[in-house]
């Protein structure tokens, strides 16, 4: 029984059609490349709940702060949190370099070429993350 | 034309993704591997719990989980279909994924906006 | 100097087996041949039963691509001696039903250019009262886009194609925002009706091979992720100002 949205393409018995294998995407470096960029959104996912783990012990006071310190403290968590970063690192990077494929910004007859557009990106996240660091320093 | 709601989660795993891409690198390093280890002395509980009691800052702490869940949502449903053909579940595969998106969504919410302590 | 150099072939006969096998040919290896002469050189003295497309020999036509050590390139625009010392694979397109030997089905493609409307609309029918200008600047927002050769090389870089028939494909889309982005065109809203479908844009989950394959710089991964923004603007716009679906 097939499900309704499977989709049949025109029925010609001699067309020879090659079934797709599952994991097509081992099979070349491009797609291995692209699979592992759509798979750090898991790295997004883990470090938002992180992060909502940090407000609650925030917000529930000292005695649950200092026990999730604890657990980040540990080196299963820091291990993890190194992986995550590398994976956050590479969406990042990906991410700004594909910005300009989606925004084409002009000013008048001027479009603002690529490099210029990833240049403000970069800095934007550099600049975002200095901040954040040196107010943690400093507070 | 059929009216679907594409345009909708694709915006916000757009809005997600940008937020993301710039913010959680550094907080990751920091929360994650430079306090754990000792490379940067956290600010302590009593100077962080002013800073989450402030409201602008809750609102974006806020934005920040809840857009970076429905970034993963997005990705990770697509992933699922590409990856491993799981096209054919995709009534389950988009429930689970935004589901899971709007859940932790919810909860992030009640934490952040409606409990206030002292 | 009588130097060889090997091409595999994949080869398909209906008539004759319902799988494709390789074949190996020995051809003469000059440093100024392209794959597409190996394989005129294959059928005019090896074997007169070797079917392929070819047309222009120069790039412009679109006929002869082909996958070439797993990669699609237009077989006229690769030189043997990239490939030297060999032995050199040549299979036909893939994501594409197989004909017979290299010669694919693109049947669906055309179904699908032809549902976005690749042509100027214009809102009213009379005759124009003049020439339609159109600056130099003006022509460089669709330019890149018009250059498609429809040589269906970004549908099979493209693993989405492969996985989901139903999605309208780069070029298909690419060539839809060619008329979108033309000053003369007046028929946006009607195209993106196609172009926004479920199986439209929105299948696409920016691998970027299409782009990195297409030998004339088309660069449909940009028509397709400007297209998601102006296509998820509108559906906003139509939550907040449905008065301005006519």
């Amino acid at each position: 029984m097939m499900p309704e949205n499977h989709n049949y393409s025109k029925y010609h018995p001699k067309w020879h059609r090659t079934p797709i294998p599952i994991f097509w995407w081992l099979h070349k470096w491009v797609y291995i490349k692209f699979i592992s960029r759509e798979l750090t959104s898991i790295a997004i996912a883990f470090f938002a709940i992180v992060l909502l783990f940090q407000v609650r012990a925030l917000i529930e006071g000292p005695q649950a702060y200092s026990d999730l310190t604890e657990t980040l403290n540990t080196p299963v968590s820091v291990i993890l949190h190194s992986i995550a970063l590398i994976m956050v690192l590479y969406h990042s990077l990906t991410w700004f370099s594909l910005a300009p494929k989606a925004l084409v910004v002009k000013l008048g007859k001027w479009r603002i070429p690529d490099r210029v557009i990833i240049g403000l990106n970069l800095f934007a996240w550099i600049l975002i993350s200095f901040l954040i660091g040196w107010l943690t320093v400093t507070l | 034309m059929s009216r679907h709601s594409e345009p909708f989660w694709w915006a916000l795993f757009s809005s997600g993704g940008t937020l993301a891409a710039l913010f959680l690198p550094v907080l990751i390093f920091l929360i994650g591997i430079a306090i754990p280890l000792g490379w940067i002395e956290s600010p302590g509980y009593e100077k962080l719990s002013v800073l989450i009691h402030n409201l602008p800052i809750r609102i974006f702490i806020f934005l920040l989980i809840s857009l970076s869940l429905f970034h993963w949502a997005h990705r990770f449903r697509f992933t699922l279909y590409d990856g491993l053909q799981l096209k054919h579940l995709q009534t389950l595969i988009a429930v689970l994924c935004y589901g899971g998106a709007i859940t932790g969504t919810l909860i992030a919410g009640y934490i952040i906006l409606m409990i206030s302590s002292t | 100097m009588n130097e060889y150099i090997t091409l595999d072939v994949l080869r398909y006969n209906p008539e004759e087996n319902s799988k494709q096998n390789y074949q190996s040919y020995e051809v003469p290896f000059r440093k100024d041949w392209v794959i597409l002469d190996a394989l005129n050189y294959i059928k005019d003295e090896l074997d007169g039963t070797l079917s392929f497309r070819w047309s222009c020999r120069m790039g412009v036509c679109g006929s002869c691509g082909m996958m070439v050590n797993g990669e699609p390139v237009l077989t006229c625009a690769e030189f043997l001696n990239t490939f030297h010392p060999g032995p050199i694979r040549i299979e036909p397109l893939v994501n594409f039903p197989v004909v017979r030997d290299l010669v694919i089905e693109m049947s669906d493609f055309m179904e699908k250019l032809e549902r976005v409307q690749p042509w100027i609309i214009r809102k009213d029918e009379d005759t124009p009262k003049g020439e339609y200008l159109q600056t130099p600047s003006q022509l460089m927002d669709y330019k890149n886009y018009s250059m498609c050769i429809n040589c269906m090389l970004c549908y099979s870089a493209c693993p989405v194609y492969g996985l989901e028939p139903r999605f309208l494909g780069p070029a298909a889309i690419a060539i839809g925002q060619r008329y979108n982005l033309d000053n003369r065109d007046e028929g946006e809203k009607q195209r993106n009706k196609v172009l926004s479908e479920e199986e439209g844009i929105w299948q696409c989950t920016l691998v970027g091979e299409c782009s990195a394959v297409c030998p004339k710089d088309v660069d449909p991964a940009a028509a397709i992720q400007s297209l998601k923004v102006s296509s998820t603007v509108d559906f906003f716009k139509s939550f907040i100002m449905p008065w301005q679906n006519r």
